[in-house]
């Protein structure tokens, strides 16, 4: 029996590049991933944002009605609702002028309990130690 | 010996990151490794049929048939290529088609995880 965590550091500001929706539905997969595993084995994942990669969680992303695709906002909502860690770096937040409202927050209105955890990059460094894998996107 | 997984998810033309994972690869194999590749986003045009060599180009196929022929599990994802409008039929032989749990699901057993990103 194993339980691995995976840690997907998405770097990248969405739209411009496949590698934020990759890691997001990368991630989602993880849900899904036991029909290919062992009894008792599991994959923990964490998404986190740093860097340009902060810009994924702005909420209100009209990208249905500017691309006609599913926006990276609903893949975290997503997320958050099946209570899937999504954490964003501070100061990267704090760089780019960013405050905390005009961020993703939680995904309540789908019914979800998790919210949105604004880190430091320490924390994340932490966090990369304490992962088993760790995944750039 | 080691497994060992490789996420793949350069593009085939344009970067030499599919290059250097194939190669990698080879390399493991060759030291009696148990490889792994799985070829996302636009690393999934990897395993598509017919493609033509040109000197301007790198080109992979060989490698990878002859990495299938010594054992190693090379899947592509399935979402990713249809999106990219190739199908089963279109998938090289020996290339397995799957969704993106396949990939999740190794970083349980794999000894080492090597993620090689894309653009």
């Amino acid at each position: 029996m194993a339980i691995v965590k995976v840690l997907f550091v998405v770097q990248r500001p969405p739209y411009k590049s496949e590698n934020p929706r990759l890691a997001l539905t990368h991630a989602l997969a993880s849900q899904t991933a036991e029909i290919y595993m062992d009894d008792g084995d599991a994959v923990v994942p964490i998404v986190v944002f740093v860097g340009d990669g902060v810009l994924n969680a702005v909420k209100n992303q009209p990208a249905m009605k500017l691309y006609g695709v599913t926006s990276t906002e609903s893949h975290i909502k997503s997320s958050l609702l099946i209570d899937m860690p999504i954490w964003v770096c501070k100061e990267d937040m704090q760089r780019l002028g960013l405050k905390e409202d005009q961020m993703i927050l939680d995904s309540v209105e789908m019914g979800g309990e998790l919210t949105t955890k604004f880190v430091s990059f320490a924390e994340i460094q932490k966090e990369m130690e304490a992962s088993q894998h760790l995944l750039f996107f | 010996m080691a497994e060992l997984t490789f996420g793949v998810f350069s593009s085939l033309v344009g970067s030499m990151s599919l290059d250097f994972s194939f190669r990698l690869a080879d390399a493991a194999v060759a030291k009696g490794h148990k490889v792994n590749i799985w070829l996302s986003g636009n690393a999934v045009m990897m395993a598509k049929k017919g493609q033509k060599p040109f000197k301007d180009y790198s080109y992979n196929e060989k490698r990878m048939k002859e990495l299938i022929a010594k054992g190693a599990e090379v899947t592509v994802c399935e979402a990713c290529a249809e999106a990219r409008g190739y199908h089963k039929e279109d998938t090289h032989d020996g290339v397995k088609r799957a969704s993106m749990d396949w990939y999740l699901a190794k970083t349980v057993k794999t000894d080492r995880l090597l993620h090689i990103g894309g653009e």
